[in-house]
């Protein structure tokens, strides 16, 4: 067994690469700028694309028209960028566009702290995009979550036919660990469904379904847009045909919630706290729950990797036996007003941080003790 | 092919509007250059400008307001055989301009048609970034604070390849289209045009005015002698080859046996440049060569060479969780500013925590036991000090020991940097001063 030292941010280059990945843009910003490197290094050689971007919302664009041509895309950025990218976000959503979005968040708002790590944008992500329509994000907690994460993150994009979030940060991104990847076992890759009929409409999908694909620059003419379009690309005015699409959008993502949801658990049967956290924070609270538990204190954990769509039915579930929820945050309060909605019976502790340093175990050891 | 018109959905232009003699011909240019349905694509930008992709039977994508050519960009990479064709309006060409400019810089091969009518149509006829001074327009008097631009001498100047303004209402227009489309590398056309729904209500324009218009602005070259150079796809692809390509993550195998191993968390606090990072580094390959697991935070401003610089390392025969170090086993203490970062910590430290102090370096009080060295003594440089602690951390505590540190060295350097770096850690092994 050989170990490999990478951070997260090469980690995630080379889980994009494993799932199939061959075209990168992206534009200089800390601390996401190492993905850019590693893609770089690694994918020209190969018969790759790696360029860089004017701003943020060329790179992103480069993207949306490499995957529109069959590619696989990925782009990286940190919170000043995701706020560029809104626009083509949008336009990824609504031209149904797969691709995957690496945000290494760091310390908002705004420019903030480029080389201090926050879990910043988790809300900024779901709802960073005009129309309301459902995305998915994924929260890696270490090094080898980057990886995996990113595999995970291609083929939901690929399925979808959606921009997929890869919710990291600077804490994950840009920290070192020792990594077994030969051991990592990945999900088989997936790619996006191509039409095999004889009629090609580019937006006809069955309901609560993702339109089958075809490239730009394929023996079948292609028309994408995001203007409000019927199942044949041309805009619609047709209030049928608008309300069927904005529910199938929806529809394709909530309704395969349950499929999405990544999580790990630690449940154990004596206790009657359940802490939920997600991201770097999650690897504080093992730690914590570690040293409770030394002292006899038995403490549940749930770390989630899937944050949008909700895992509902998982935090309901997971949740029913627990006296007490409390929830740990590298924010002062995102992504817990999902949890407190979920749990909306129970009373949902919190705990969040945002001074540029990670929630530490000790602190997370005293907050789970001061009852 | 004799026509990619789409019969089923013509053209809805204003009477009159330019926009509508430039779908006939660039039709007929698109016919006459036998351009391949299948492997052209319109790419079009919003407002009138972005109908164009409706009225032809070819590949098709209707993006956002200026980011037009974004796409078309990722499309000619993705897919270098397409024909694209990007059609903006003045507004885009405002919105858009880093991307209008960077297209000219990079000369992919796109043609830009740049339909020009000197104001937003769709919207409601507001001023653009082509609207003359003296126009009558519905901005009030806002166009009269501001002075157009001539997209064609930006475009040279920032590097197309391809440069020409016509009128949309010239006889060989078709032609002009053709030759733009043909052009290897980045072409832009700017065509000139009345809108007839908003501006020529106010402003008196004629196809005779649009021609005086256009005689009166600087010459364009069509192709543009001093841009010419390889088309940016061609050339990516020429200097792609030579990339060193995918390469398998280095694995490190576990070379030494250390049973017993206590974790270890080790601060090596300096400053930028006195490569901090690297010693990090050096210090987790030990930790690898001992089989073991390892992590590595750093902390640094945005500054460069300037700063202080920190780097946190976890050595662990178990699983390593947080990545924090809230109590060391030895702290490096290489500069005041580094030390400064991490100054909270010295006030809690045990006895058997051990500080390796450079001797010029002040440390808080601490009940560690300070070990202190003279790296200046030793002429040391101090972009070697972190390194050089490192050495002496092998000495003098259990984070690592000689051999795994030369383990590391190998590892983690290569020819010169090996030798120099090699030769620097023996040295202080065999010192009996440290």
């Amino acid at each position: 067994m050989a170990l490999s030292l990478m951070e997260g941010n090469e980690a995630l280059a080379r889980g994009a690469i494993a799932a199939g990945c061959n075209f990168f843009a992206g534009y200089p910003i800390t601390p996401a700028t190492t993905i850019f490197n590693s893609m770089l290094k690694m994918l020209p050689g190969t018969g790759g694309i790696c360029i860089q971007g004017e701003d943020e919302i060329a790179s992103i664009g480069y993207c949306i028209g490499a995957s529109m041509a069959g590619k696989k895309a990925l782009t990286a950025t940190s919170g000043p960028g995701i706020s560029l990218y809104s626009e083509q976000i949008s336009f990824a959503v609504g031209s149904e566009t797969p691709l995957v979005i690496a945000d290494v968040q760091r310390l908002g708002p705004s420019t903030g702290s480029a080389t201090k790590g926050a879990d910043s944008d988790i809300q900024f992500l779901r709802w960073g995009s005009t129309g309301g329509v459902p995305v998915i994000v994924l929260a890696p907690r270490d090094v080898l979550d980057c990886y995996l994460l990113a595999v995970y993150a291609f083929n939901f994009a690929e399925e979808f036919r959606c921009p997929v979030f890869i919710a990291s940060n600077k804490e994950i991104g840009l920290t070192k660990q020792s990594v077994n990847l030969e051991a990592l076992s990945l999900p088989p890759v997936i790619n996006r469904s191509l039409f095999s009929g004889t009629t090609y409409l580019p937006f006809a999908a069955e309901s609560g379904e993702s339109p089958p694909f075809l490239p730009i620059g394929g023996r079948t003419l292609v028309r994408l847009t995001s203007s409000t379009h019927g199942a044949d690309g041309f805009i619609t005015n047709d209030p049928e045909v608008i309300a069927q699409t904005q529910q199938r959008l929806r529809d394709k993502i909530e309704g395969a919630s349950e499929r999405l949801t990544l999580f790990a658990e630690d449940i154990k049967e004596r206790s009657k706290t359940l802490v939920i956290s997600y991201g770097v924070t999650s690897c504080a609270v093992d730690d914590a729950v570690k040293a409770l538990e030394r002292d006899g204190r038995a403490v549940s954990t749930l770390v989630l990797k899937t944050l949008w769509p909700v895992p509902e039915r998982l935090l309901r579930e997971k949740a029913r036996p627990f006296q007490r929820i409390i929830v740990f945050e590298m924010n002062l309060g995102q992504y817990v007003r999902e949890i407190r909605r979920v749990l909306c019976h129970k009373t949902v502790e919190f705990h969040g941080q945002m001074d540029g340093r990670l929630i530490s175990p000790q602190t997370i050891i005293e907050v789970l003790t001061s009852d | 092919m004799t026509s990619f018109l789409n019969k089923s959905r013509p053209p809805v232009y204003c009477p009159g509007c330019t926009h509508a003699t430039i779908t006939t011909q660039l039709d007929k240019a698109m016919v006459a250059l036998g351009l391949q349905a299948e492997k052209t694509v319109i790419v079009t930008d919003i407002g009138c400008s972005g109908l164009f992709d409706t009225f032809f039977n070819v590949h098709a994508v209707h993006g956002i307001h200026g980011r037009a050519l974004t796409y078309a960009t990722g499309l000619k990479l993705a897919d270098p055989e397409l024909t694209v064709i990007v059609t903006m309006g003045d507004g885009g060409l405002g919105i858009g301009a880093a991307h209008v400019l960077a297209a000219c810089r990079r000369n992919l091969d796109i043609t830009l048609l740049v339909l020009n009518n000197f104001n937003f149509g769709m919207t409601g006829g507001q001023f653009s970034v082509t609207t003359p001074t003296a126009a009558v327009v519905s901005s009030d008097f806002l166009n009269q604070a501001e002075s157009p631009i001539d997209i064609c001498a930006i475009a040279e100047s920032a590097g197309a390849s391809y440069v020409a303004r016509c009128s949309g209402l010239d006889r060989d227009l078709s032609e002009q289209i053709a030759r733009a489309l043909s052009h290897q590398g980045f072409a832009v056309l700017e065509t000139l045009g009345m809108c007839t729904g908003r501006y020529t209500k106010n402003n008196h324009l004629t196809p005779g005015i649009l021609e005086t218009l256009k005689e009166e602005m600087p010459a364009t070259p069509g192709v543009v002698t001093k841009n010419q150079r390889p088309e940016y796809g061609t050339r990516y692809r020429e200097l792609s080859r030579k990339s060193s390509g995918f390469f398998p993550a280095l694995g490190i195998e576990k070379k030494i046996d250390l049973p017993g191993y206590r974790r270890q968390g080790v601060a090596i606090l300096g400053s930028a440049g006195m490569r901090i990072v690297t010693a990090g580094d050096i210090v987790c390959h030990a930790g690898l060569a001992a089989g073991m697991n390892v992590s590595m935070k750093s902390d640094y401003d945005i500054t460069v060479l300037r700063g202080p610089s920190v780097s946190e390392i976890l050595i662990s025969s178990g699983k390593i969780g947080y990545s924090g170090l809230e109590s060391p086993t030895a702290i490096c203490a290489l500069s005041d500013e580094g030390v400064r970062r991490r100054s909270s910590v010295f006030a809690g430290l045990p006895p058997d925590t051990i500080v390796v102090r450079e001797k010029t370096i002040t440390v808080p009080e601490t009940a560690a036991t300070i070990i202190d060295v003279d790296f200046r003594e030793c002429k040391i440089k101090k972009e070697n000090w972190a390194l050089a602690a490192v050495a002496v951390l092998a000495k003098k505590t259990n984070v690592l020991n000689g051999e795994m540190l030369r383990c590391a060295l190998q590892s983690r350097f290569t020819g010169r940097a090996y030798q120099d770096a090699m030769a620097l850690v023996t040295t202080i092994l065999n010192d009996s001063r440290m």
